[in-house]
């Protein structure tokens, strides 16, 4: 027989889902509060978009080279942390400082560590935490939303400024007006300057200032929920970290309700939705187990909630997100599941019996 | 009724709509039969023929090499032409007897039993022993080793293992379609040589005409008849044993440590056959199927039958094909030529063209713990074989490689498609010849 075959190791069957299906429909995920961004603050928005990727998937083929290894472009990762750093940084932001976020992200936070896969930290949120520190005054330069929005709504898109006051931003005065994301009003005034906020509609749609990201919740949840019924995600991680900065803001409000905020407005406020559903849940930065899971999700929760409301920034997510990628190893060290045979057989029996 | 399970698991392609509704058809044996003398796990049995000896069909052409091994029988009458290596299924040559079948179809005299009730379980053992019968659903332990536990491991329970979790395979089904009879009495006679009162026999949900077979057949009797998840691997013999009785196995233990004894359903009617006909184990039910086969179904052929053969038989173009494999997809084993002999073990010979073979280039893993959530044993997949790549054996031991059984979950499912039963498999074994050279 002149023929060959193929011969492999088994099994011979695969799911079909793969690296790169998994990244493109993580990505896929994130469109809609990415386009969503771009109608809220139009063209500014999207050249931060447009520049974190495009940099980020230069740097990925630039590390590819420069190391030596095959171009993992196909994978879709670089392109995915690009979206999602763009997603956690304000809009109109200069596009060096685009790149500058990109090449750490991508370069430092990735390739140095031996490409996808060997990273500690999640890259984007690296490249974020590292454009926070090194350029803060841009980092924090939030733009009203405007231009568009407020012809689909049918009413002006609504921003704080420093005093708390809802600001109209008109047409006219495009990038003009910046003014203090709702979470830096409170860090700065306290609870009682955002009390006034109707925060459950207005938050929940978006029609609030912040980074790219941050604007639309429910946009952010439903790409959560559309990674969960795909399986791409489990719920542990989202549901913990929601859950525990919940908890925090319930507890010190009902404590002090002059002071904090309540748990819905730190919920839908800042980058709870887009850490919770989209960088928490990084495979590769986070707990393989489902006790870690929920372990390192309640973790960021409370790291999230100390930083708002007892450090010195006014938005603590990726600071958390990071400090928990750190702790993963131990995590996974004592989480993991023991394995089958091991079981308490004489309690199994009972509960079979039972 | 409810459907028991266990923890874990995936739910690959199925497949198995090509030959479910096919019914079992005899393939006459070709003009040159090739029987390897080891076709079981244990010593290989010792050639007892020599070139130029007329045999008969059912005449023992190899006798066991210890406690843990069977005959072998010639399923073929006609003269020995060689005793010598050919090809077997793992891809090396193996010693077998080769006969030329003179198509006389002249058998020995099979030894019937009226009435196996009245007979002594040892009697009952040396019969299924002498039959040569082995594990059919392809893992191929020899079933009277399985039927002789210590005095010590008391066994209260036979579970019949009718899941055929493996895509594509249909043989067992088929089995328990048109031998329900000959299943359950072969169930009540391990049930009496182990002296154990339950006996269950597992299905998947998928195959409901068995369920309802099985039922019938089971009538009078005190045998139950569980509905299983249709989940791969459910009949793997842990797994189902989770599944239907709630109870693990302890790692590294057995069955019987727990008081359980799992056969196929295949290997129960070869029991009840051996028992009440007194036929060897000569012939089995192979699923020929896959994207190359023209004519596939489920057949009953001889032992030492080619693949090539059988293949022949059902169509397959060979200069198409991709892929050829024997077994299931999920733990079947890939060849390089069709010239290896059906064995007592092939429950599948599945055949793909080469447009859907899919030849994998692994990608680093990402730690999504999508290995860790489909291995049924809760292991780690991912750093078994991560310690494997680094030549670390005492860590892949230590991350428990030696509890793996290699269903091929971890690999099905991992998105950086890497070859993680392959690397576990290499760490087991230089783990197991470490252990060894220690002693």
């Amino acid at each position: 027989m002149t023929k060959q075959l193929i011969v492999s190791s088994s099994p011979h069957a695969h799911s079909g889902k793969t690296t790169a299906s998994i990244m493109w429909t993580v990505l896929a995920a994130l469109v809609p509060a990415a386009a969503y961004s771009v109608y809220l603050f139009g063209l500014p928005a999207l050249t931060v978009l447009l520049a974190t990727t495009v940099f980020c998937v230069i740097f990925e083929g630039l590390s590819n080279f420069m190391m030596g290894k095959p171009v993992t472009l196909k994978d879709g990762s670089a392109a995915l942390t690009g979206i999602i750093l763009a997603l956690t940084l304000p809009p109109g932001l200069p596009l060096w400082i685009c790149g500058v976020g990109a090449f750490v992200s991508i370069v430092v936070a990735k390739s140095v560590f031996g490409g996808l896969g060997q990273n500690p930290f999640n890259p984007a949120m690296t490249g974020r935490v590292f454009l926070l520190i090194a350029f803060p005054a841009p980092l924090t330069k939030w733009l009203v939303p405007t231009g568009t929005g407020e012809m689909l709504f049918n009413k002006p898109v609504s921003a704080f400024d420093a005093a708390g006051n809802l600001v109209s931003a008109g047409a006219a005065n495009v990038d003009a007006i910046t003014a203090a994301t709702p979470l830096g009003l409170l860090s700065e005034e306290g609870a009682k300057a955002v009390m006034g906020m109707d925060t459950s509609t207005e938050f929940l749609i978006g029609q609030i200032n912040g980074s790219l990201g941050e604007t639309s919740g429910i946009l952010l949840l439903a790409g959560g929920i559309f990674l969960l019924t795909r399986k791409i995600i489990s719920w542990h991680i989202p549901v913990s970290f929601m859950a525990a900065v919940a908890a925090i803001a319930a507890i010190t409000h009902a404590v002090n309700p002059e002071h904090y905020a309540g748990a819905l407005f730190h919920l839908l406020t800042g980058g709870v939705f887009l850490g919770a559903w989209f960088m928490a849940t990084d495979y590769v930065t986070s707990p393989m187990f489902t006790r870690g899971k929920l372990i390192f999700g309640a973790g960021c929760g409370v790291l999230t909630m100390v930083i708002r409301l007892w450090a010195g920034y006014p938005e603590g997510v990726s600071f958390a997100v990071l400090l928990m990628n750190a702790c993963v190893p131990i995590i996974n060290m004592y989480t993991k599941p023991k394995k089958f045979g091991l079981q308490d057989l004489a309690a199994k029996k009972e509960a079979a019996n039972a | 009724m409810t459907v028991l399970t266990f923890k874990g698991g995936i739910h690959p392609k199925y497949n198995k709509d090509n030959t479910a509704s096919k019914p079992i058809t005899s393939l006459a044996a070709p003009k040159e039969i090739v029987i390897p003398l080891s076709q079981h796990i244990g010593a290989p049995a010792r050639a007892c023929v020599e070139k130029g000896d007329a045999v008969k069909r059912g005449q023992v052409i190899g006798e066991p090499g210890g406690f843990v091994s069977v005959p072998i029988h010639s399923s073929v009458s006609g003269e020995v032409k060689a005793v010598e290596p050919r090809l077997g299924a793992m891809g090396v040559a193996v010693p077998c007897v080769v006969i030329e079948n003179d198509e006389q179809n002249e058998a020995v005299e099979f030894e019937r039993l009226a009435d196996w009730k009245k007979v002594s379980p040892d009697t009952l053992k040396d019969k299924i022993n002498a039959a040569g019968i082995v594990g059919m659903g392809g893992a191929t332990f020899p079933t009277h080793v399985k039927l002789s536990p210590p005095n010590n491991k008391p066994i209260d329970t036979v579970i019949l293992n009718g899941a055929e979790c493996e895509p594509y395979l249909t043989a067992d089904h088929r089995v328990m379609l048109e031998h329900a009879e000959h299943v359950v009495e072969g169930l009540q006679i391990i049930q009496k040589i182990l002296n154990a009162k339950t006996g269950i026999i597992g299905i998947e949900e998928n195959k409901p005409d068995a369920v309802s077979a099985m039922e019938k057949a089971c009538e009078g009797t005190d045998i139950k008849v569980v509905r299983l998840e249709i989940k791969y691997p459910q009949g793997g013999e842990k797994q189902l044993i989770d599944a239907v009785l709630k109870k693990e196995v302890p790692s590294g233990g057995l069955p019987m440590d727990v008081g359980v004894v799992v056969q196929n359903v295949g290997t129960a009617k070869a029991v009840r056959d051996a028992v009440v006909d007194g036929i060897p184990l000569i012939e089995r039910v192979v699923t020929v199927t896959g994207s190359a086969v023209a004519k596939p179904g489920n057949f009953m052929v001889s032992i030492g039958t080619p693949v090539s053969v059988v293949l022949e038989h059902c169509e397959v173009d060979l200069e198409k094909a991709g892929k050829l494999i024997l077994g299931g997809p999920m733990m079947g084993f890939a060849q390089y030529s069709a010239e290896p002999p059906v064995a007592k073990g092939t429950s599948g010979i599945l055949v793909f063209e080469e447009k859907d073979v899919e030849v994998t280039h692994p990608l680093p893993c990402i730690r999504c713990g999508r290995c860790l959530d489909a291995c049924p044993m809760r292991l780690v997949p991912a750093d078994i074989a991560a310690y494997s790549d680094k030549r670390m054996y005492d860590k892949a031991d230590a991350n428990d490689a030696l509890d793996c059984m290699e269903c091929g979950s971890c690999a099905h499912q991992c998105p950086s498609q890497i070859p993680l039963v392959q690397k576990i498999r290499l760490a087991k074994s230089e783990i197991l010849a470490a252990k060894r050279k220690k002693g």
